[in-house]
């Protein structure tokens, strides 16, 4: 009777998916800084925990997975305050994970690789769009989920093309990274035929973003800012700082569409899509967070599941191990965009989709039909192979 | 080739002429019922005449569909409405539904009819269900996102699949435990066993592959790749999958590569893909196997393919975003 009991017991151990060892634990960091983005529009206002909701969504995936594997993944947050040394924290933190998940502004994010490179550390960059980072300033240890700037531009732009808005006035904030974006869209417009038809610059003369009176002077200032324009089909505009585009849309001169930094908007996500199966990820998402899912939650989970699929994939725990399968061939991620994406071998940036949303709704999603590549059709988005500067080290 | 052509284009036209002849008896005409995702609706197909002679009011979002082993019901998951319903084919329109969990998609029956295990994408779980008593027995915890469902020829075995853990569950389904989980590429949508249990197939959607599973050791033994001239990989994404009774051949929907991709089921190799309509998801064969039916997601129709001559022969125009098919056993 008893020996019965101890075979029925082996049986059962060795099939059913309770493991008898401790599970692999796999640490995953969360770096970032704290504090909330401006924003004009106070629908869009970022909650606390933008991005690192995503991670932890992404964390309680992975561990779904990981009970039938004996994997457990566990998240720790760090966020600095203004002054904290970036290179210390982060140093503090790879003492304690191999993978660190970063929202961090490119040279933050430089300093960080360049802290951590001899320790192995793998970096995601999660939240900057800079090319630079992807380009000259390229790391061996950083992989780049967030979309860059120009994946961003070219998205929008083969849709305004195939459009036949061809023809663009082209608006642009008086700040450094107005400007970064700005250059991605006038290449974006070189590159797929659109033309700009006359660049003005919205100068930043500071004030608040909130007045009791304001909308009575935005709409006596955005008319006349747009007038006298030359004959131009969308207007354009490149402002990432939050001064102006929102205040465009049915306030310009001309009755004209506006695309860019308001109006019809590139983004790696938003809460409207609900195309191959993303209605279930935005489900357990606004369980978990009672909120809506932003790009930069995304741009985290799939930080933290492409840790995870490594992890399965190779069936290991390793830190090598996992960096080694996800710069590898043999590494792709499903994250709802309907095809899966890879890593750009010679930039380690993943390959995505990227939607066109106008606040509401999904519009469509880029690349478009037509624009044709030799390798991916995502590679029509962004900078391609021949014209990097990133050398990988 | 061409008295290949001249002999196919007679036997065409003699089963045409036979199917007319047999118009007054019903037993060779078949019944398909189709889910349209946007449209709300089910559509009936008549197979003798290849139209449709019905649109049934459903819940909203129905994707999964199912005939009872009897044939007098038909289950359809509206996966919107956190529901099943069943559809009385004399009537044709809903009569009941089923507690399921929330959003269900696709579901499997068991041998007699009696237990229905439902994969509920928002939970993680798969739910089984007591058709008789219309109650909940109980639910079984799975990985991300369940999806497909499968059931062993001998009734011992319900595979899920977990679309965003990759996994195919295997669950015992006497003690309801998962058993075994077995590793594919990413997001697993469908599963289908060979009717002699010696193999069962996981498609995997993002990954662009079919795995071959060996039920009894339950490891990968071989995958099935697709290569279309022209078309990236990316764009190859297979779904459906339908095996004839001998084992000897499949078909795999592609998605929208649009194709569905004919497979000899004893070498894993890929014989010859069929254009269809846009954005292929599923199918189902007619029970004499002479016509195999596809839904068509984006272009809004069925394909029948002939199954001998693997050519497709018709399209038939059903509502929006046409997601499952089921066709009724005689």
């Amino acid at each position: 009777m008893f020996r019965w009991l101890v075979v029925a017991i082996s049986l059962s151990a060795a099939a059913s998916p309770v493991f008898a060892a401790d599970p692999i634990e796999i640490g995953i960091g969360y770096l970032g800084r704290a504090g909330v983005k401006a924003k004009l529009s106070l629908v869009e206002l970022p909650a606390e925990n933008d991005g690192l909701a995503g991670a932890r969504l992404a964390i309680d995936d992975n561990n779904t997975t990981g009970k039938f594997l004996n994997q457990r993944f566990t998240l720790e947050e760090v966020r600095l305050k203004d002054g904290e040394d970036i290179a210390k924290a982060a140093a503090a933190l790879a003492e304690r994970t191999g993978f660190i998940i970063a929202d961090l502004p490119a040279d933050e994010l430089l300093k960080v690789a360049d802290t951590l490179r001899d320790r192995g550390t793998l970096l995601l960059n999660a939240g900057a769009i800079d090319d630079r980072l992807r380009e000259q300033d390229c790391r061996a240890n950083v992989i780049h989920v967030a979309p860059t700037r120009s994946m961003l531009a070219d998205a929008l732009a083969q849709y305004l093309v195939w459009k036949q808005w061809k023809r663009w006035l082209f608006v642009v904030g008086s700040h450094d990274r107005d400007r970064l974006y700005a250059d991605a869209l006038r290449r974006a417009a070189t590159r797929f035929g659109a033309k700009i038809v006359q660049e003005r610059i919205f100068e930043d003369t500071g004030g608040a973003r909130r007045t009791d009176s304001g909308v009575t002077l935005i709409q006596r200032q955005m008319p006349v800012f747009t007038q006298q324009a030359p004959a131009y089909d969308v207007l354009v505009a490149a402002d990432e700082s939050e001064v102006f585009a929102s205040y465009l849309p049915y306030r310009t001169w001309d009755p004209r569409p506006v695309a860019g930094s308001a109006g019809l908007v590139p983004t790696s996500w938003h809460a409207a899509q609900d195309q191959w199966g993303a209605i279930q990820i935005q489900n357990r998402f606004a369980k978990l967070n009672s909120r809506h899912m932003t790009a930069l939650d995304m741009q985290a989970w799939t930080a933290a599941r492409m840790i995870g699929e490594a992890a399965s994939r190779t069936n290991s725990g390793d830190q090598k191990a996992i960096s080694d399968f996800l710069k590898g061939p043999d590494f792709s991620i499903a994250a709802f965009k309907g095809r899966r994406l890879t890593l750009r071998d010679w930039n380690l940036q993943l390959r995505q989709p990227i939607l066109l949303v106008d606040g509401r709704m999904v519009v469509s999603v880029s690349p478009q039909e037509g624009f044709l590549h030799q390798v991916s059709e995502l590679d029509t988005l962004g900078l391609d192979r021949p014209e990097t500067k990133c050398r990988l080290q | 080739m061409k008295e290949d052509g001249l002999h196919m284009w007679r036997r065409c036209l003699l089963s045409g002429m036979a199917a007319w002849l047999a118009a007054a008896t019903p037993a060779s005409a078949f019944i398909a019922y189709v889910s349209n995702e946007k449209s709300n609706t089910v559509s009936v197909i008549d197979t003798d005449s290849w139209t449709v002679t019905k649109t049934i009011k459903v819940g909203q979002r129905p994707r999964g569909i199912e005939f009872t082993r009897d044939g007098k019901f038909v289950f359809v998951a509206v996966g919107d409405d956190d529901s099943i319903q069943v559809i009385d084919v004399a009537k044709q329109e809903v009569v009941d539904s089923l507690p399921s969990g929330p959003d269900p998609e696709l579901f499997a029956l068991d041998a007699d009819g009696k237990i229905l295990y439902v994969a509920n994408e928002n939970d993680n779980t798969v739910t089984i269900i007591d058709v008789e008593k219309r109650a909940r027995l109980g639910d079984i915890q799975v990985g991300v996102e369940p999806e497909g469902m499968a059931i062993s020829p001998d009734g011992k075995i319900l595979i899920n699949t977990s679309e965003t853990t990759n996994m195919a569950h295997f669950i015992d389904t006497a003690t309801r435990q998962i058993v075994a989980n077995v590793l594919v590429d990413a997001r697993p949508r469908f599963a289908e066993f060979k009717r002699d249990n010696s193999e069962v197939w996981v498609s995997s959607e993002i990954g662009g592959t079919v795995s071959i599973i060996d039920p009894v050791k339950r490891v990968v033994t071989d995958k099935i790749s697709f290569n279309i001239p022209g078309l990236r990989s990316e764009a190859i994404q297979p779904v459906g999958i339908s095996m004839t009774k001998d084992g000897k051949t499949a078909f795999v929907a592609l998605g929208p590569a649009n194709r569905v991709a004919v497979v000899d089921a004893t070498s894993h190799k890929v014989t010859k893909y069929l254009l269809v309509g846009q954005r292929v998801w599923h199918m189902a064969f007619t029970p004499d196997e002479k016509y195999l039916m596809v839904t068509n997601g984006v272009s809004n129709d069925v394909s029948v393919i002939d199954v001998a001559a693997q050519k497709v022969i018709k399209t038939i125009q059903v509502g929006e975003l046409p997601w499952g098919i089921t066709i009724a056993q005689p």
